[in-house]
């Protein structure tokens, strides 16, 4: 199946300032794309359109998934992400005084309805739909390597396994489409290395569709199956690792001009 | 699942045996009427803080606007229960009261809570001056002199069990995933829309939640007191509840109780003092900021589950 979300024409202005110009682009289903551009390009930006943070200045988004077709644009953030577009954020955002476990389960919150009067009045029902949600956490988790983890607070958590437990969080909404957005950011190349593997499993195992900005080389050449290179707000190129490798244009954009 | 009917069991006997506590010091003469009047206000100061505490210490939003949902459900009882005498006048006022809170709340809360911060302290306050001046101004809850002769249904009894039942709904609230959705609004915005949870719904939710515990307290307030007046719910009223929850713990339900029986029993101490009262009980207010910032308890709450974990852990060790 082809076409899971296409982006038609997409702008966002800032005043005077154009951060994100005329962008079109698809993704297809189960695939690994990668968005990169030097610092300030608009990758951010373009992911906040994406998952209604902000609103797109003109241009559509359409979704093309289990529920049909349905454009995305001025949506809010919360409704998108129940249709299924989960993200991760450049600066880590987990519910810090939170354990772990219930981290995972706030991003169930839509998934099961818990009725108030009964979880008021905490019957039996209450607490089953609680154990529910709480096995299903405990089983993303243990996926993961966090269920040891699990009640701890996550603003205790080190680094990397903050970033891992924000991945486990996105897979709680039961998302069609993950964001990534600089996932391997401050980490070392051991631990990137993990990180590649442990994105290439979602993938596999989630039957999800990636889209993922880096700037670690290592990582985007490994993983993506497609990439998608913006700067100064616009599509600078697409293709395969190894073509946007030769392009003349991107090596421009990175390094500058020959002299 | 029956360890967990084992801890509900374990809080009722415990509230059981608080009841009967009281009972009996009230029997053998140890409490008189002014420490019971003492106890009545601690009761009505713990409801109002708790439902405060969950919109400031769980849902994150400065609500400087509690004493006028109070004001709602204290008129809605003054002025009922003066033609519906008795015990069903009562608690037809304080249904009327939280329905009619939830719904000025409804109204206050939609257009505030996109505000943050500051912005929103100064909105709730603003609202909540606007009830106190609107009752100040109707000739049905009698201007500014208010309305006294309000027959007393409200003595400690119902005190109590409205403390214990306001509790029991709020801690169950926070500890089920309309809880969880809550704080995690507290905690992060952004994050919590990204994983769906409507964060503005939320907010409201805790907001109209806070203001339905205020009106209970109002009643009880006006039925126990027996006369009321606008200048009781004055921005005053709000910041005084506000110390409580700050002094407590923001985010700690356990240290609200702690902060309000602190406060009450200090307040009471200190009314010998005369003049001097004010001083040294905004010392003890400063000294307490200065050296415990995060109030009495910080977000630390009691636990009977933890409590017998540790006991069973301990029993494994030996």
């Amino acid at each position: 199946m082809a076409g899971l979300l296409k982006i038609d024409n997409l702008a966002k202005k800032f005043g005077g300032l154009t951060a994100v110009s005329n962008v079109s682009m698809h993704l297809n289903q189960n695939e690994l794309v990668a968005l990169i551009g030097p610092n300030g390009a608009g990758k951010t930006t373009l992911f906040n359109l994406l998952t209604g943070v902000i609103s797109a200045s003109s241009g559509s988004i359409v979704l093309d998934g289990r529920n049909g077709a349905v454009t995305l644009n001025g949506k809010k953030a919360s409704q998108i992400a129940q249709m299924g577009l989960a993200r991760t954020f450049q600066n880590i955002r987990l519910f810090k005084e939170m354990t772990v476990v219930e981290n995972v389960m706030v991003a169930m919150t839509d998934r099961f309805n818990e009725n108030f009067f009964s979880s008021i009045f905490r019957t039996p029902a209450f607490y089953k739909k609680e154990q529910m949600m709480k096995d299903e956490a405990l089983k993303l988790l243990t996926i993961f390597n966090l269920e040891k983890q699990a009640e701890t607070k996550a603003k205790n958590l080190p680094y990397g396994i903050q970033r891992r437990l924000e991945i486990v969080r996105t897979l709680a909404t039961n998302p069609q489409i993950l964001f990534l957005d600089e996932p391997a950011a401050g980490m070392n190349p051991e631990e990137t290395a993990d990180l590649t593997r442990l994105i290439i499993k979602v993938q596999k195992m989630f039957q999800i569709t990636i889209l993922l900005i880096e700037h670690d080389m290592s990582l985007v050449m490994n993983v993506a199956e497609r990439i998608y290179v913006l700067d100064h707000g616009s599509l600078l190129a697409e293709g395969t690792p190894a073509e946007i490798q030769d392009n003349d244009q991107v090596i421009k954009a990175y390094l500058g001009e020959e002299v | 699942m029956r360890d967990n009917f084992k801890y509900n069991i374990t809080w009722l006997i415990i509230m059981a045996a608080g009841f009967y506590m009281i009972n009996t010091l009230i029997l053998v003469g140890i409490v008189n009427t002014f420490i019971e009047n003492m106890l009545v206000t601690i009761g009505i100061n713990i409801i109002l803080a708790t439902g405060l505490n969950l919109v400031i210490g769980f849902a994150g939003q400065f609500s400087l606007g509690h004493a006028g949902f109070m004001a709602v459900g204290a008129y809605a009882t003054a002025i009922i229960t003066s033609s519906v005498s008795g015990g069903s006048g009562f608690y037809l006022s304080l249904i009327v009261g939280i329905i009619l809170s939830v719904v000025i709340a409804l109204i206050v809360g939609i257009p505030t809570l996109r505000l943050r911060g500051d912005y929103l302290a100064i909105a709730t306050m603003g609202a909540a001056e606007i009830i106190r001046i609107v009752i100040n101004n109707m000739k049905i809850t009698g201007g500014a002199a208010g309305i006294f002769n309000i027959p007393q249904f409200a003595s400690w009894p119902t005190v109590y069990i409205m403390v214990c039942i306001t509790t029991i709904v709020l801690t169950n609230f926070i500890h089920s995933r309309d809880g969880r959705a809550v704080i995690a609004v507290r905690e992060d915005e952004i994050a919590a829309e990204s994983v769906g949870v409507n964060v503005f719904k939320w907010k409201l939710a805790a907001f109209v939640f806070g203001a339905a515990t205020a009106a209970i307290a109002g009643s009880l307030h006006a039925s126990y007191l027996q006369t009321i007046a606008p200048s009781e719910f004055g921005i005053m009223e709000s910041i005084s509840v506000l110390i409580i929850v700050v002094l407590g713990g923001i985010g700690s339900i356990t240290g609200t109780f702690v902060a309000a029986i602190a406060l009450g029993v200090i307040d009471t101490i200190l009314q010998n003092f005369g003049a001097l009262r004010m001083v040294i009980y905004a010392l003890a207010l400063i000294l307490i900021m200065v050296f415990k910032p995060s109030g009495l308890l910080g977000t630390k709450e009691l636990s009977i589950k933890s409590i017998f974990k540790k006991i069973k852990s301990r029993k494994e060790v030996i």
